[in-house]
């Protein structure tokens, strides 16, 4: 499978008033065409980080390395008006939070429009039409009606809906969905993560699911990378990373997840101990050492690197091989 | 949206009445006699008592104060204790003068204000917003009246630029009115735009920092779309009401200016009267300022509700 986004060796680090910050260390993936790619993690682990170094929407004080080619086009070190030519038309991002992602004061139509009249020179009514057809398309009821509302007049679930439209307006070849139901109920959760089914299904649009929600990933996602303190220690097709988790990190988050039947006896769930370190600078040991149950001397004292294979690894000692 | 209009108007009823009352009653309290000031050196009590008489001032405050409502409520401000002319008249002619000072000086405020406030919230931390703010800070402590008297000193005489002094009404002659009022104007308007200047600059911070600025980039909109239209629309709130609130305070009190440039405006009016406790025409300026801030008030209130479509929701329910 040919792949659409290729990133190589990305890192991120910010300048801070205390020094240099690390967030994102020497990540590589790949994305095919109408593929899902999961990113999960916790907090704080660079995957949101990730996603917006991808096009280039990190503030200045971020220091970005590395290569992200779509469609073998450069994006590291593009100058601003290809970024600005490939945001929202090649490449689309949906947010974590729709009820502040969406601007208050336009309505939503005019909102989707402007994408359209951005990139494709679509004329006003032009784009009101097709805004429209866009709102039936990600499931928005009597659309005709709804396209001249304000944000604040839609529910979270129709916003996140409306942020979908908005993304995929000029089919973009990549959709970058940072915790795309992380603020919404259950219920609107499902409803969200079909939308988007239906576009790979419909538009073989290609997705980046950023997440920490690992029933979202076994719903939608077709491979997952698990991120760890800015570092990809884990990859695998879904069903394998779930089945033969070999990370104890993997192994860690999947214990921490509820399940049916699992926790039963104990009605606690498995928890990682201690918290995702800051980093200043990325050392030469496996990041999740200290937190990691089965550590051996090797782990603090050399970094594993990632194995380019179907299931990629970085562990000195996987769980259930040794 | 009717019901909330006839709400505020009801507001502005109620606040037009009282201060019409405080005005009453502040003119009244303040030390001096207006017939003393008409009698001038003649001060034989009968010639005191014929001028009291015939202007109302013997009779018990509740008579004048019925006396001035009455008329007020007719559209007659009374006449002048100086003068003898008609209120009506000389707010006619100042009113025009300084109404017109202010918008210029308004629109002088607003498009240096708003313009270095955006440039120094975008440019934040980067010489652009050092000179922003260094030119505020000289714009608001260089007090008025030595501007104005330096812009005459080398505009107006040294180079000839400007009128020093005067006015001419705009229907005489548009092009000598606005070339009288330019140089008055760019001084209201630089010390003004100081103020919004800081207001734009801080609530264009907070909207940049907003997430749907994030969506506005990822969208790949131009710099230009991002600032000037998601930042810039969602921070006009802000200054709508600064605007509104110097606008009133230009009509009531551009006094300084106005007596620098011999501008027979409003500012005049008023010192020259409270100076001759001209009761009627203080009065009446008090009462025609209450008015143009309720107006303006009203106008600002409704303009919140087309800038943000959340107010007009709030305000019809």
């Amino acid at each position: 499978m040919s792949s659409v986004l290729e990133v190589r060796d990305l890192s991120v680090s910010f300048r801070t008033e205390d020094g240099s910050l690390s967030a994102v260390d020497r990540v590589s993936l790949e994305v095919g065409a109408s593929e899902v790619l999961a990113i999960v993690g916790e907090s704080g682990c660079g995957k949101s980080v990730t996603a917006m170094s991808l096009a280039g929407l990190l503030p200045r004080s971020a220091r970005v390395d590395g290569s992200v080619r779509l469609d073998g086009v450069e994006l590291i070190g593009a100058d601003k008006r290809t970024l600005r030519s490939i945001r929202g038309r090649e490449i689309a991002y949906i947010f974590q939070e729709p009820m502040t992602s969406l601007n208050p004061v336009f309505t939503v139509g005019s909102q989707i429009g402007e994408v359209l009249r951005t990139h494709l020179g679509a004329s006003r009514q032009a784009a009101r039409a097709r805004s429209i057809e866009l709102l039936k398309l990600v499931g928005i009821p009597s659309a005709e009606r709804r396209v001249d509302d304000y944000p604040h007049q839609l529910s979270g679930g129709m916003r996140q809906r409306v942020m979908i439209a908005m993304a995929v307006a000029c089919d973009p070849k990549v959709l970058i969905a940072d915790e795309p139901t992380t603020a919404l109920d259950v219920t609107i959760q499902a409803g969200i993560l079909d939308v988007l089914r239906g576009l790979r299904e419909r538009l073989g649009t290609s997705i980046v699911l950023i997440t920490h929600d690992l029933g979202v990933v076994a719903d939608l996602a077709d491979r997952v990378a698990v991120m760890y303190a800015g570092r990809v220690v884990e990859t695998a097709e879904v069903h394998e990373l779930f089945a033969h988790p070999q990370h104890p990190y993997t192994t860690g988050l999947l214990g921490a997840s509820p399940a049916a039947g699992r926790h039963a006896d104990t009605h606690r769930l498995d928890e990682i101990p201690g918290l995702v370190p800051t980093l200043s600078v990325q050392p030469d040991a496996c990041t999740f050492a200290d937190r990691c149950g089965q550590a051996v001397d090797t782990c603090t004292t050399s970094q594993p690197q990632l194995t380019r294979s179907d299931h990629g690894l970085a562990c000195w000692n996987p769980v259930g091989v040794s | 949206m009717s019901r909330y209009l006839l709400h505020r108007l009801w507001q502005s009823a109620v606040t037009l009445i009282l201060a019409t009352i405080v005005v009453f009653a502040g003119v009244r309290a303040l030390p001096g006699d207006p017939a003393l000031a008409l009698a001038g050196e003649d001060r034989d009590p009968e010639s005191l008592r014929a001028i009291r008489e015939q202007y109302g001032l013997d009779d018990s405050w509740l008579v004048q104060f019925w006396q001035f409502v009455s008329h007020a409520a007719r559209g007659d401000l009374g006449q002048s204790i100086r003068t003898g002319e008609p209120v009506n008249g000389m707010i006619a002619g100042a009113l025009p003068v300084t109404i017109e000072l202010s918008v210029l000086a308004i629109l002088v405020a607003g498009v240096i204000g708003v313009g270095a406030g955006v440039i120094a919230a975008v440019r934040r931390g980067r010489p652009a917003e050092w000179a922003a703010n260094a030119l505020a800070l000289l714009g608001l402590s260089v007090p008025n009246f030595w501007l104005g008297l330096m812009a005459i000193l080398y505009l107006s005489v040294a180079l000839g630029l400007f009128p020093a002094s005067g006015f001419v009404p705009f229907f005489t002659n548009p092009v000598a009115n606005l070339h009288h009022l330019v140089l008055p104007a760019m001084i209201l308007g630089t010390g003004l735009a100081a103020v919004i200047m800081r207001q734009t600059r801080s609530s264009m911070l907070d909207a940049l920092s907003a997430d749907y600025i994030r969506t506005a980039e990822a969208k790949g909109l131009s710099p230009r779309a991002v600032i000037g239209r998601h930042a810039l629309r969602n921070s006009l709130i802000v200054v709508v009401t600064i605007v509104g609130l110097q606008l009133g305070a230009l009509i009531s009190g551009a006094v300084v200016t106005e007596r620098i440039f011999a501008l027979p405006g409003f500012g005049k009016l008023t010192v020259d009267a409270v100076f001759q406790r001209d009761y009627p025409v203080i009065q009446a300026v008090v009462l025609v300022t209450a008015t143009a801030y309720i107006v303006i008030n009203l106008l600002v209130d409704l303009l919140y509700s087309v800038i943000d479509p959340r107010i007009r929701v709030r305000g019809e329910s």
